[in-house]
């Protein structure tokens, strides 16, 4: 019990993330704006990892230059226009909906549709087949007549 | 029929699948490559002093639109690619008669000397970004990276990662004889 009670303390952990006490700004609403911004950015380097958490020397580099830029007064929004004018959209963990992001966006709604679509057809068929009965074959309805026409049911 | 033909679906997957990897394979792609924004821009604003103890003016934007082609390389010691490239780069300029440029990327002074001294130095001029801060204009994120800039000052063709004679027999030399035009 001990060790699952670890174990799920473990899981609540928040991640300490690799920004450095000397990186920091000493205004805490501006540092606090800079965390949650540097949680948003890829970091180049690493590229499945955030500027926040990276340890990459340029990482770094983008940790210091966004507090810079908010120092300045610049909005997360011109941050982030800064970064995606150098480095594309490619930094931004959240795409941006446009016309080349539209795959990305709606690509998986469509898949899902196309598989609703797919299950829809299967059942209609099924359905289908189920209720209209099989006709006869020639020799069937041979046989068929042959049970009727005779009355003591047996076959000859 | 019809029904036959379904049974062909799982292999027509399989073969596109097949072939989607096997492009990967054969293809030389990097998956890691991003593409870059800065094509088709301006040289971004950048003025960098010379490496330490060197001669020479440094580099800054101007420096790259003044009606010649000119081919950017960012470059540092410690970049163990930009030592294999190095080589490439000096044939370039001596038979090619390239305008080379260098940006030394975060790199102490010293080892940067030293390194030309041991290598060669084909650069023309050489900017210190002692802080990365001009990479990050560039849009910088792993050395090498060469860029081509055409006559009026504008970013015309990025290399991510290491030259090599593929790289300039079927990209860098036919772009650098386009814009010499």
């Amino acid at each position: 019990m001990r060790v699952f009670l670890l174990a799920f303390a473990l899981m609540l952990a928040a991640p300490a993330g690799a920004v450095e006490p000397d990186e920091m700004l000493d205004d805490p609403v501006l540092e606090a704006r800079a965390r949650a911004l540097s949680q948003e950015i890829r970091c180049l380097v690493c590229q499945n990892e955030p500027i926040d958490s990276s340890n990459a020397d340029l990482a770094r580099d983008l940790r210091i230059l966004i507090r810079e830029l908010m120092v300045d007064g610049n909005s997360d929004d011109d941050v982030k226009a800064f970064l995606v004018a150098r480095f594309g959209d490619y930094v931004l963990f959240d795409p941006p909906m446009k016309p080349s992001t539209y795959a990305l966006w709606f690509g998986p709604a469509l898949v899902l549709l196309l598989g609703v679509f797919g299950v829809f057809l299967f059942f209609a068929r099924a359905r289908r087949a189920s209720h209209t009965p099989v006709p006869l074959s020639s020799e069937e309805r041979a046989r068929l007549e042959r049970l009727l026409d005779d009355p003591g049911g047996g076959e000859t | 029929m019809r029904r036959q033909l379904l049974y062909l679906v799982p292999a027509v997957i399989f073969g596109v699948i097949a072939g989607n990897f096997l492009w990967g394979l054969i293809s030389g792609h990097d998956p890691r490559a991003i593409p870059s924004v800065m094509i088709d821009r301006p040289v971004p604003e950048f003025d960098l002093g010379p490496i330490d103890g060197m001669a020479g003016p440094g580099l800054k934007t101007a420096d790259l639109s003044n009606g010649q082609v000119t081919l950017v390389n960012f470059f540092a010691s410690w970049c163990v690619p930009c030592r294999a490239e190095h080589a490439l780069l000096i044939e370039l300029v001596k038979f090619d008669g390239v305008r080379l440029v260098g940006i030394n990327y975060k790199n102490e002074a010293e080892e940067a000397r030293a390194w030309l001294a041991e290598l060669g130095n084909p650069y023309a001029a050489i900017g210190a970004d002692t802080t990365g801060r001009a990479g990050i204009e560039w849009g910088v994120y792993g050395l090498p990276e060469t860029f081509v800039i055409d006559k009026q000052g504008r970013i015309r063709y990025r290399h991510v990662g290491q030259l090599d004679t593929d790289a300039l027999k079927r990209t860098l030399r036919p772009l650098l004889r386009e814009l010499g035009k």
